[in-house]
């Protein structure tokens, strides 16, 4: 059988996978800590929505600084005391005591519609997909625990109760469920945590109650009830231990989800508002014409693909490691 | 197995009106108001009064569910605030394009995945097997709205080959029956390959792992002793201990196609019951969206219960086990 020889040898290389994947991920929080200082324009600033706009990747233009307004030049000229823009095919001339700045740049990924630098909205858009995938994820691991522990400990009719509701919310097409809601809360990052946590924990839910459904009569917590431990106590210190694996291969998986969910969201109009950028909403903005400036569309999508892939190469991981059956 | 149906049947009732319930309450406990109220801001106190007594939105909330359910088990789900007509017809119109999507990305996605699958398993630990993880890999991760618009950048607008959206065009009224069918084909193309292609992988992965698994077993041990070819053992004796899996993992994976359904149906302006279900949102039209969400739970539910049943006649230790 070559199989067997075959997935010992897949397995051996998933430990380099899970490196790389966990090697992504540490370099996105990096960056997304430090956008701040790492992005080199603000990513809402339209640096200027006429001459730089659809830029190329890799275009270079003169930004100069005036008093109400930014420009981006080709190049710049001395003229005395004024100063010759080359834009747009034509010179500008301005005084050159009103130039606050003259800064030339390179725009690395190119330039969006409104003139906006696509490198620094990617940098930007990291925080936003890693504070979502991540605190909505505590959020749902969170109810959908606390949910099953309640149906597994709780006796019958708590159990089918609650497992009735479970089914009911993983009945809904998720992304409907999810518009309805976003539909009719104000639109910030903080909702859309909510939100998605709120909504994604049934098949959390479902795997405790499983999990610590099996747990339950075995001896040790049978000895620990006996001796009088109170009953949150016997869940946290002597149930959530034993289920902690199973349920962190899940949560990873679920991190994908949420990640493509919040992706979804943002491209349907209904995630982080407007001028902010999420990976999803740029690649919305390029939705009219997909290709024509397919930096537009290549760059975000890059970091969305490459940080679930990230994610998933985690998990696959994770679940060879702890379930060798399955490959 | 007529009880084992019975059961599962009364399971999905209980279910779908659990959502339902769900999401009456959700969306009228929700701050804002419905769509006529809010068109007509200007309105004075005495006029929005007499629409609000229209619409009913003047009643308790318990007398409007109960009017609401009423209705809906009459089969009269409320007429739609924003397009003005009954949201049934709305529905009854929407369903069809939305099954018909799902349906043919179903059989594509099954017709791709199977064989793809089964060269993987033969081959598993070749360099063709790991194109393939690595391609599952890459879908799995690719939100179907990017796929479908790096498609339709590609296929409609770089290459015209096929239209860029909608389900039939202008002129479909014109044609004749052959060449209205083709015309509703060549809509289809994009949006039901997009689908097919990013859950394709999913049956690829479960084909693939789920022969792996069964080849390991005694009995196709004892098939191959008994000098069974090699392609015996695989088909007659392998695959169709992962066909029952594959039906319920169908079953199961309809909430999420339908999810994608809707996000697609957007990309490419498909007239199905996930662009009504977005525009009822966009506009709040109350009676609308929930017609919407619970038809799609509707579907879902269904889906679901027909893959129990199926897999249940298939494989009937499934009946035993719940």
């Amino acid at each position: 059988m070559s199989g067997d020889r075959a997935e010992r040898e897949l397995r051996r290389g998933g430990a380099y996978e899970v490196r790389a994947g966990v090697a992504w991920l540490l370099a996105l929080t990096v960056a997304a800590v430090l956008a701040p200082w790492l992005s080199p324009f603000d990513p809402v600033r339209q640096i200027d929505p006429v001459a730089a706009r659809l830029l190329p990747p890799g275009a270079t233009r003169v930004v100069v600084e005036l008093p109400f307004e930014t420009r981006a030049a080709e190049r710049i000229d001395r003229d005395g005391d004024r100063l010759l823009l080359h834009r747009l095919g034509r010179v500008e001339s301005v005084p050159a005591a009103d130039v606050r700045s003259v800064d030339p740049r390179r725009f690395l990924l190119g330039t969006d519609r409104l003139g906006r630098d696509v490198a620094s909205r990617c940098l930007w858009g990291a925080r936003v997909s890693l504070i979502i995938g991540f605190a909505s994820l505590l959020l749902s691991t969170t109810v959908g625990v606390g949910v099953g522990a309640a149906a597994a400990l709780g006796g019958a009719w708590v159990d089918a109760i609650l497992m009735r509701l479970v089914d009911a919310l993983l009945a809904f097409p998720w992304i409907m469920l999810l518009i309805a809601l976003a539909a009719l809360f104000p639109p910030a990052t903080f909702t859309l945590v909510l939100l998605l946590g709120c909504t994604s924990w049934g098949g959390v839910a479902r795997l405790a109650r499983a999990e610590i459904a099996g747990l339950r009569r075995r001896e040790f917590v049978q000895a620990a009830r006996g001796l009088g431990v109170a009953p949150l106590r016997v869940v946290t210190r002597h149930i959530l231990p034993h289920v902690a694996t199973p349920l962190a291969v899940a949560a990873t998986l679920r991190v994908a989800g949420l990640l493509l969910a919040e992706a979804s969201l943002s491209f349907l109009g209904f995630g982080v508002p407007a001028p902010d950028p999420s990976w999803g909403g740029m690649i919305a903005e390029s939705r009219y014409d997909p290709l024509a400036s397919w930096w537009l569309i290549a760059a975000p999508a890059t970091a969305l693909v490459g940080t679930v892939v990230a994610v998933n190469l985690i998990a696959d991981g994770l679940r060879d490691v702890l379930d060798p059956r399955t490959g | 197995m007529l009880g084992y149906g019975l059961r599962r049947l009364g399971a999905s009732l209980l279910l779908l009106w659990l959502v339902l319930t769900g999401t009456f309450f959700l969306i009228h406990l929700a701050p804002g108001e419905p769509a006529v109220l809010f068109e007509n801001r200007e309105l004075g106190p005495e006029q929005r009064q007499a629409l609000e007594a229209l619409y009913g939105f003047d009643q308790p909330l318990l007398v409007q569910y109960g009017r609401w359910l009423g209705g809906v088990l009459r089969g009269d789900w409320g007429s739609s605030l924003s397009l003005r007509r009954p949201v049934a017809d709305l529905i009854l119109e929407r369903l069809g394009p939305t099954i018909l999507l799902v349906g043919s990305a179903l059989v594509l996605e099954h017709l791709a995945g199977l064989p793809l699958g089964l060269l993987a398993a033969r081959r598993a630990g070749s360099g063709f097997d790991r194109l393939l993880r690595a391609g599952a890999l890459l879908m799995a991760s690719t939100p179907a709205f990017l796929v479908g618009l790096v498609l339709l950048g590609l296929f409609a607008v770089r290459w015209p080959l096929f239209p860029a959206g909608n389900m039939s065009s202008d002129d479909a009224a014109f044609l004749g029956p052959w060449s209205r069918l083709l015309d509703l084909a060549h809509h289809l193309a994009l949006p039901a390959a997009t689908l097919a292609l990013v859950r394709c992988v999913g049956v690829l992965r479960h084909v693939r792992n789920g022969l792996l698994d069964v080849l390991q077993q005694d009995f196709i041990v004892a098939a191959r002793a008994r000098g069974l070819s090699e392609s015996a053992v695989l088909w007659r004796h392998a695959l169709p201990n992962v066909l029952g899996p594959l039906i319920q993992r169908l079953g199961v994976s309809l909430p999420l196609l339908l999810s994608g359904v809707v996000v697609l149906e957007v990309v490419f302006s498909w007239p199905g019951l996930g662009t009504l279900g977005y525009q009822a949102i966009l506009q709040r039209d109350i009676p609308l969206v929930l017609a919407a969400t619970g038809f799609s739970a509707l579907l879902v539910i269904l889906g679901g219960l027909g893959a129990d049943l199926a897999h249940g006649w298939i494989d009937p230790r499934v009946q035993r086990v719940r």
